[in-house]
């Protein structure tokens, strides 16, 4: 894999991970190039699309697009499932995830990303081994008492409203 | 979490104005910058906050520039939250090439060795997430005993897996292969199933590259296979996806078998044809979940077993069965699966064993073309169709093209009709077919023809005898239509201008009638065209004496002889002359027919293949256009493959006055001295060995990147980079034939003097280059001491039988150590006074080669390498540059000026420098660009 974003409808980069060197520039041009591409499909299309030359898996769940581009030979099918395994990872994490926790914990969404994938290649694929490596590291994170998990913007929204949860995204 | 919480209240995600957004946000960069800049030294938690709010910025789309340094000294912390977060700032907002990476590499160190897991985790993630070379230099030699040592906790050996493969990626030969590497292959037995699956990934890209190190794998990914595939949902419990038992790490031993041929071991070769017999069967059975999870991951693993049996290409009931198994996926509800089984399909198609089967498909895949609704699943259909083609079907598959042309997304219809211009030529039967085929797409796609297409209709016509005059009945007939595509009168244009007098016959094609008809058309068409139209009615000329005068007095009207284009202008004057001066033998021989086209590829076969091969050298379209257009003096683009020898080319000039061998060598000499231009105007630049490359090597002076070289076998492409006394080169050897050029051995050669000036090193490239492929070579380049010569790249080959030699030069030259340096008014005086001495200075004055644009100069002393200072000069008309030569050596302070005089289309240039020979040399370098 060469590069995983998420963005919501709105076309507001939320995520962004890298796996090959590029400049800041080239970055932004391909993210805003993509973005487009991705919301200007409509619902029934299919998930994969040829885009320079690489291949775009993308998935939409409730307001959120996971999109990932992988190479000639990567497998497409088995990329949507890694979107699908993150997205459960996520939920299980925040317990029903929503765009909101992954705007105000997004070194959260990054930590459990770089448990599940390295260097753009799947690296554990057990929910519970991944889950497991980043409770110890809340564990050692309690052990100072200056940090408390809840954020005030977060509590004022309505829960559930912009979920991004597994149960929800099964007829998209 | 709190760190941030300072910044939630202003940047609500939905977003209020985006102004008031960036005014709360600059007011928060101010406060942490204060913050990092104040006298009190912040405690760790105050650091670690301020660096995630930095971060928390930078993710909403804002530039950051600052608070690098702090990060990293969050990461010699000792408690976990803060070294947590030093490192995420790092890998999200370092850039391989900062300088803060010797920082960065000390505290990952000290991390690998404290040998605690989790802050080894870390710092693992990290560089796996920044990856640059440095890391590489640092840790390529560490990580790989990592993996392989016996007291490393599971999840570590996972990381350090990925990481390496993330190193070697990015720098292949600082990863040293040895004795770690058998052992790294035994990790695919390992118990631990996250193990297994991040050292096959490895795995799998290391013997990409080194088979021969990693063919014990093979055996042991099959037995892993085979243990995992027909496992009950519950045997690997947590590694089990929706009942699938774990289907990435079966898709990623399925991948790395991709990477050899079929086991030669017939028991394993066995054991591998079960597990592949297993996964096809599973796709029959009955879904053991109604969830679209399930069903993907089943399928994931079911197409990547296809593309093993695909690449064997061994096992003809495998082939049948995973055909029929996409059959069904053709019409299946879900549009993923679709479009993959048509994908996949396209190569089962080039399979002899499953050809046949692929076919039997084709009225499905013909409704997909129709029904689909998304563009890209019918891109595949197409595809699809092109790939399944023979002659059998060909008709069918060409009328159902054209067809879905008329309504096709304007994204692809350029790619259609050269797929529907291949097939056409490939399997005509009967070249009538092929040539109502072509005008047909034409008429539907005009537009979207390329030249390659027309050019094409026309050797094949020039060189089939038995389908000229059917040929000529039918642009005639296609011509009579009344809005009707340019490219139609072109081909009507040459066509008939070659072959009118085999339907002359017709009263109702008479010349008289056929001129017309032609004539009719001239006024609604661009200049090329028009000019393509003059020539075909000289060829009227010598065909239909009885016309003479009509097409004269056509030639003789002001809007032909006073014309303002000046191509048009000339044609009509010397046609004209030759008309009326010219005795009739004289004509008859200048105005022959066309000799046959040399057979060679199909031109637009080429074009495909580029369309859809490696994209490297960007600007090959222009490179092209350029360079004909000086070979041939014409404005007209004429194919660049056909303009290097001396094969005739359909271009809009019918005479070929360019190339054609059987054009006299001497004009009549009663023709007045006017055609004796346009005849010697071609070949000088032509017959040489590397047409071209002296003007090429020019073009390189002020860019890095392009095409040095093309003809049609071979292009070269140069991509390039230079930094103070270093620089390295890309070399592309792109083969545009679709055979393999053999013995293909590029040598660099320096003359005695140059090697002990500038230091050229290169690996050998592999001595085959396939049809359509390209190869790479890099050359890492050391300036010693300043230059002036080039070195000279010569390539010897082998293509079909004879050998081929191509010498150019390679454009390294003095300017590209270059080092920019700016500096006031009053400095650059005071310098440009201390280098008065005679010999330091080196003038030049010449005449405006281009435009006089200042943008443009502009751009090519930067593009030299120079600073272009501003309000220097007294006259703001005047540029003024000022750089460093970097050699090994030494270092030589550079100023220059250039004076342009419009009036009079003229430069001056002058240079300064200490060294004599320097100036002199840059001077005549970058006297050549304006």
């Amino acid at each position: 894999m060469q590069f995983m974003l998420l963005f919501s409808r709105q076309g507001k980069l939320r995520l962004q991970k890298w796996y090959v060197p590029l400049s800041d520039k080239e970055k932004k041009k391909i993210t805003r190039e993509l973005v487009q591409t991705v919301l200007a499909r409509k619902p029934k299309m299919c998930s994969f699309l040829e885009w320079r030359d690489l291949k775009i898996v993308y998935k939409r769940y409730a307001s959120l697009y996971f999109c990932c581009a992988i190479e000639d030979q990567d497998n497409e099918l088995i990329t949507l499932e890694i979107i699908h395994r993150y997205v459960e990872l996520l939920d299980k994490y925040f317990g029903s995830v929503c765009e909101l926790d992954i705007i105000f914990n997004f070194e959260k969404a990054y930590f459990i990303l770089d448990e599940f994938l390295l260097g753009g290649e799947v690296q554990e694929t057990s929910k519970k081994n991944v889950l497991k490596a980043i409770e110890q590291a809340d564990l050692l994170q309690e052990l100072f008492p200056c940090l408390k998990r809840p954020c005030v913007a977060r509590e004022l929204y309505v829960r559930g409203r912009c979920q991004v949860s597994t149960h929800y995204c099964e007829r998209t | 979490m709190v760190q941030v919480r300072g910044c939630q209240c202003a940047f609500s995600p939905s977003g209020k104005s985006r102004e008031a957004e960036t005014k709360r946000i600059n007011k928060e960069l101010a406060n942490i910058r204060s913050k990092f800049k104040g006298d009190k030294a912040l405690d760790g938690y105050s650091k670690k906050k301020y660096v995630c709010k930095l971060l928390f910025i930078f993710l909403l789309g804002h530039d950051i520039d600052f608070g690098h340094m702090e990060a990293v000294n969050l990461l010699s912390s000792n408690r976990y939250t803060e070294k947590q977060i030093g490192y995420l700032f790092i890998s999200v907002l370092v850039n391989s090439n900062s300088e803060l990476i010797r920082l960065i590499n000390t505290a990952i160190k000290n991390d690998l060795a404290g040998r605690n897991p989790t802050f080894m985790g870390l710092a693992l993630h990290c560089i796996a997430n920044v990856g640059s070379r440095e890391m590489a230099e640092a840790f390529a030699g560490e990580i790989p005993r990592i993996l392989v040592a016996g007291d490393t906790m599971d999840s570590v050996k996972q990381s350090a897996a990925l990481c390496l493969l993330r190193l070697y990626r990015a720098s292949p030969d600082l990863v040293p292969m040895g004795d770690w590497t058998s052992r790294v292959v035994h990790l695919i037995n390992d118990q631990h199933l996250g193990v297994v699956t991040a050292a096959t990934s490895l795995i799998t890209t290391l013997a990409q590259k080194n088979p021969d190190e990693f063919k014990t794998a093979v055996s042991l990914a099959v037995s892993r296979l085979s243990r995992v595939v027909p496992s009950a949902s519950t045997d690997l419990q947590d590694y089990t996806y929706y009942f699938v038992p774990a289907p990435w790490l079966s898709v990623k031993l399925l991948r790395l078998l991709q990477c050899y041929p079929p086991p030669e071991d017939p028991a394993v070769r066995g054991r591998l044809s079960e597990c592949l017999e297993t996964i096809l069967n599973k796709a029959q059975e009955p879904p053991k979940s109604k969830k679209v999870q399930h069903s993907n991951a089943k399928n994931a693993v079911l197409f990547e077993g296809i593309s093993l049996i695909i690449h064997h290409d061994s096992e003809p009931n495998l082939l049948v069965r995973a055909c029929n198994q996409l059959g069904q996926f053709l019409q299946h509800r879900e549009t993923n699966l679709r479009y993959l089984a048509l994908e996949s399909m396209c190569t089962l198609a080039s399979s002899e064993f499953s050809h046949e089967a692929v076919k039997t498909h084709i009225d499905t895949v013909i409704n997909a073309l129709k029904t689909e609704r998304d563009v890209s699943v019918r891109q595949r259909a197409v595809d699809l169709l092109y790939a399944m083609c023979d002659r059998s079907n060909a008709p069918q598959i060409v009328a159902e093209m054209l067809r879905y042309l008329e309504t096709a997304d304007y994204s692809i219809r350029e790619e259609i009709v050269l797929k529907v211009a291949i097939l056409a030529e490939k399997y005509a039967v009967d070249y009538a077919w092929y040539v109502d085929t072509i005008l047909n797409l034409i008429r539907v796609a005009g537009d979207y023809v390329s030249e390659e297409v027309w050019y094409r209709v026309i050797q094949i016509v020039t060189n089939r005898e038995d389908v000229q005059g059917y040929a000529a009945k039918t642009v005639f007939e296609a011509l009579q239509a009344p809005a009707c595509h340019e490219n139609l009168v072109k081909v009507g244009g040459y066509i008939l201008g070659e072959f009118g007098n085999l339907i002359a016959g017709d009263p109702r094609s008479s010349p008289l009638i056929q001129f017309h008809l032609l004539h009719s058309k001239f006024h609604l068409c661009s200049v090329p065209t028009r000019a393509l139209l003059l020539s075909a009615y000289i060829k009227f000329v010598n065909l239909f004496p009885e016309v003479k005068g009509t097409i004269q007095d056509v030639l003789r009207s002001d809007s032909q002889l006073r014309n303002a284009d000046v191509e048009l202008q000339q044609r009509a004057v010397e046609y004209l002359r030759l008309s009326s001066v010219a005795s009739t033998d004289i004509l008859a021989t200048v105005l022959e027919e066309m000799p046959p086209f040399p057979e060679r590829e199909s031109s637009i076969l080429a074009k495909l293949k580029k369309k859809k091969g490696p994209g490297v050298v960007t600007d090959l379209e222009d490179t092209k256009r350029e360079r004909s257009a000086d070979v041939n003096g014409g404005p007209e683009p004429a194919p660049a493959s056909s303009s290097a020898k001396s094969t005739p080319s359909p271009s809009a000039d019918l005479l070929g006055l360019g190339a054609t061998p059987h054009v006299p060598a001497g004009p009549p000499a009663s023709s007045g001295g006017l055609l004796v231009d346009v005849f010697s105007d071609a070949p000088s630049a032509m017959a040489t060995l590397a047409p071209g490359s002296e003007d090429n090597f020019a073009r390189f002076v002020c860019k890095n990147n392009g095409v040095l070289f093309e003809n049609q076998l071979l292009q070269i492409g140069l991509k390039s980079e230079f930094r103070q006394n270093l620089g390295r080169m890309f070399i592309f050897y792109g083969n545009k034939t679709s055979t393999q050029l053999l013995s293909f051995t590029p040598t660099l050669i320096c003359s005695d003097e140059l090697q002990t000036h500038l230091s050229l090193q290169t690996k050998p490239v592999d001595p085959t280059v396939h049809g359509g492929a390209q190869v790479q070579q890099v050359v890492n380049i050391e300036c010693l001491a300043h230059f002036s010569e080039a070195p000279v790249l010569s390539i010897q080959f082998r293509y079909g039988g004879t050998f081929q030699n191509v010498s150019v030069k390679l454009p390294i030259t003095l300017n590209k150590f270059f080092q920019p340096t700016e500096m006031a008014s009053q400095d650059f005086f005071q310098r440009w006074k201390q280098l008065s001495n005679p010999q330091q200075e080196v003038q030049s004055i010449f005449r405006a080669k281009h435009l006089m644009d200042t943008e443009v100069t502009k751009a090519k002393i930067i593009g030299f390498g120079a600073a272009l200072l501003e309000d220097v000069d007294p006259n703001p008309a005047n540029f003024v540059g000022a750089g460093i030569i970097h050699a090994k050596a030494s270092q030589i302070g550079c100023l220059l000026r250039l004076e342009p005089n419009p009036q009079a289309q003229m430069y001056r240039l002058t240079l300064r420098t200490s060294k004599e020979a320097v100036s002199q040399r840059l001077c005549a370098l970058l006297a050549e660009q304006f």
